[in-house]
């Protein structure tokens, strides 16, 4: 387990020194620099930024109910981010994940309407299949150690197509069928989609679940032993197998993670629109990755932090939905959000190397 | 080494509870409201069947995966091929380059005839010159009335999407608008801005454009909601597709807006929208009868040497609208989606 304890993310940058040991080398370095060199502070300066710039240019942002707004739509980013991260930081990636999304949707709504059954079991079964794909992913990874990237780019065509020719088969059409008259549905929208008012505000009830993910995310990393398990097989596959870690077990369900959150998202969809257009999702797993990439994880893995993708979602509305709040010119919004992405990213980068430079 | 496969047994047990747990709601929960046992039977409009030799034609599109739009027209066609007793072999892709080798598939197979949409009508051109040089009559649909004549097709059936447009804003401008906005969801698309160009055109107040990314649906819904909070003065907000239109009007809720709601293109819920009055008035070029048309148009020439449209005009197959006064005629058809 040793192997795994020096995985876990790298506080100092330097083994805990004993008050002896000062002989410059292996010295306790400042505090605020130690503080700065945590993989979600970067983002989170870099979100403040985001938002201190938004708040002067575009007044309509200082609304409560606009910051609601720019909140649901971190949080739709968010939830997925979190289990991407992870996922990330387990040294593996997951393509799949924006489609996996409307599979999910699809799968309990036509499941639900065609059998006629109350929408709960079109929910469950939904989770399960979700947790299928992603525990496919995962036994592909380790069974075949060929790159995820090859595995899930695989699992996002196939999955493209299925939802396609699937929805098109069962429905007749390309979208499914309204489901908001059926029996559980109200129950259904109340846990996934619904908003509930605070000081007259109304906030989606996603963004709840999105801190709750996240705070639970974070003490699994740091407080658990799959935490460490996390850590080590993202930073030395080998090595961490050598010192014990079930590096199997740990992959696949870091997949079927990706494929629960998933499936959360999914029914968010479902449930706050009522249809499902089969060709969504294309395109979103990029953005889940990279708020987990601006969040501080690294590409290579080994390094990162749940904290830091939730920051990463929230620049990420905040820049989507500032650019609208501010009025700018609609038709350089693709441009003016590529630009304050990768000035966020720089501003990460600038302050984890000035942290992190002795 | 222990550590590692006791995980394995205890892995297992989540699952088995969670199948259990699902056999037992499939097996004891129905619905007692919706779903699929309150649906009518749908069944597309059946006529005869014609008694000529079989025929094939390709149909080949710039649809892009998944879009409900194409789906009806490509539903038109088929009805088109079952009565006139010919094969139809659809094929379509977004990209202008992908769609042209499809074209040069079709001629390799030696089809019938090709019908084909012209969203970027010079990448069609080589492969159109082509399959008249093969012998093979070629008609237009939906996108590509101005080129249609210039490329050598035998006719055309759709709608000029500016002309949509502007009877679009003419419409508007009987309903009192004031400031709209036209939310594209898929930037750089030519006939979605043709359309919202068409719009401004005409209309006679502020017309300002928004860009939503239309493959993920809450994006959509908070990007509207944002524009509306920034610009309070809007009072409609015009969407270029029916999923889109649904999405603004929960947009409009949150943003607590009072704006109305207009669209192009019809959905069987869009059409209950209508019936409702949350959706003011849709836009519909008859995507059905452009696919219907353009197939039946190359049975027509192949055995009667007929021509829509004397080879001089297009056939338009829109805009009509459908709003509160005449939404329950169409409601029944968009029911079975095919309207």
């Amino acid at each position: 387990m040793s192997m795994a304890q020096q995985a876990e993310p790298a506080v100092g940058g330097s083994p805990a020194a004993g008050p002896k040991q000062t002989d410059g080398r292996t010295a306790r370095r400042p505090p605020a620099l130690r503080v700065l060199a945590r993989p979600e502070v970067g983002v989170f300066l870099g979100a403040v930024a985001v938002l201190v710039f938004f708040l002067i240019t575009a007044p309509p942002v200082r609304d409560g109910s606009s910051m609601a707004n720019i909140l649901y739509q971190s949080s739709t980013i968010g939830i997925m981010a979190l289990p991407v991260a992870l996922l990330m930081i387990g040294g593996e990636f997951d393509l799949s994940s924006g489609v996996a999304v409307i599979s999910s949707a699809l799968t309990a709504s036509m499941l639900s309407y065609q059998l006629t059954v109350n929408v709960w079991t079109g929910v469950i079964v939904a989770l399960i299949a979700s947790l299928a794909i992603g525990a496919f992913n995962g036994w592909m990874v380790v069974k075949t150690g060929l790159p995820s990237f090859l595995v899930t780019l695989g699992t996002f065509l196939i999955l493209q197509g299925t939802n396609l020719a699937v929805t098109k088969l069962v429905t007749g059409n390309v979208a499914t069928d309204d489901i908001s008259d059926m029996d559980g549905f109200d129950q259904a929208r109340k846990i996934f989609a619904s908003s509930f008012d605070v000081g007259g505000v109304q906030v989606k009830i996603t963004v709840i679940w999105w801190l709750v993910f996240a705070a639970l995310a974070t003490w699994v990393l740091l407080r658990t032993k799959y935490g460490n398990w996390v850590f080590a097989v993202g930073g030395n596959k080998d090595s961490a197998r050598a010192v014990g870690v079930p590096v199997r077990f740990t992959k696949i369900t870091l997949f079927m993670l990706v494929g629960f959150g998933a499936w959360f998202v999914g029914m968010h969809n479902l449930f706050s629109f009522n249809t499902v257009q089969s060709g969504e999702g294309v395109g979103q797993e990029l953005i889940y990755i990279a708020a987990a990439v601006i969040g501080g994880c690294l590409l290579t893995g080994g390094y990162g932090s749940a904290i830091g993708p939730v920051f990463g979602a929230f620049m990420f509305g905040m820049v989507q939905q500032g650019i609208v709040y501010a009025g700018w010119n609609p038709d350089w919004f693709k441009a003016f959000l590529g630009v304050m992405l990768l000035g966020a990213v720089l501003i990460n980068l600038w302050v984890q190397r000035t942290a992190t430079r002795r | 080494m222990d550590r590692s496969s006791r995980p394995r047994s205890r892995r297992l047990a989540p699952f088995v509870a969670v199948a259990a747990a699902a056999a037992l709601t499939l097996a004891g929960c129905s619905s007692g409201s919706g779903g699929k046992k309150a649906e009518e039977e749908a069944a597309n409009p059946a006529a005869g069947k014609a008694g000529t030799p079989r025929m094939t034609v390709a149909l080949v599109t710039h649809q892009a995966p998944g879009d409900t739009f194409w789906d009806t027209v490509r539903k038109g066609a088929e009805a088109a091929a079952a009565k006139d007793n010919i094969k139809l072999i659809y094929s379509a892709d977004p990209n202008a380059g992908n769609q042209a080798n499809y074209v040069q598939n079709a001629i390799d197979q030696k089809v019938d005839g090709i019908a084909v949409t012209l969203a970027k009508p010079d990448a069609m051109k080589g492969a159109i010159a082509k399959a008249e040089q093969a012998g093979i009559p070629v008609v237009g649909l939906n996108s590509g009335l101005s080129d249609w004549k210039k490329l050598g097709l035998l006719e055309f059936f759709g709608q000029d999407e500016s002309v949509a447009g502007e009877a679009f804003g003419n419409k508007l401008n009987t309903t009192g608008a004031k400031k709209i906005v036209c939310v594209i969801q898929e930037q750089g698309n030519v006939g979605l801005t043709q359309r919202c160009d068409g719009v401004k055109k005409t209309f006679k107040g502020t017309t300002e454009t928004l860009y939503v990314n239309g493959t993920d649906m809450p994006s959509v819904k908070s990007t509207i909601t944002a524009k509306l909070k920034q610009d309070d003065s809007v009072d409609t907000v015009v969407t270029l597709g029916a999923p889109f239109a649904l999405t603004a009007v929960q947009s409009v809720g949150d943003a607590g807006s009072k704006a109305k709601v207009a669209t192009f293109d019809l959905n069987k819920e869009l059409v209950k929208a209508v019936q409702k009055g949350t959706i003011e008035f849709a836009v519909d070029q008859q995507p059905y009868l452009q696919g219907y048309l353009a197939v039946d148009s190359l049975w027509l020439y192949k055995n009667n040497g007929n021509y829509s449209g004397g080879g001089e005009q297009a056939v338009l197959t829109g805009p009509a609208f459908v709003d509160k006064s005449n939404v329950d005629k169409v409601a029944g058809f968009a029911a079975k989606g095919t309207r």
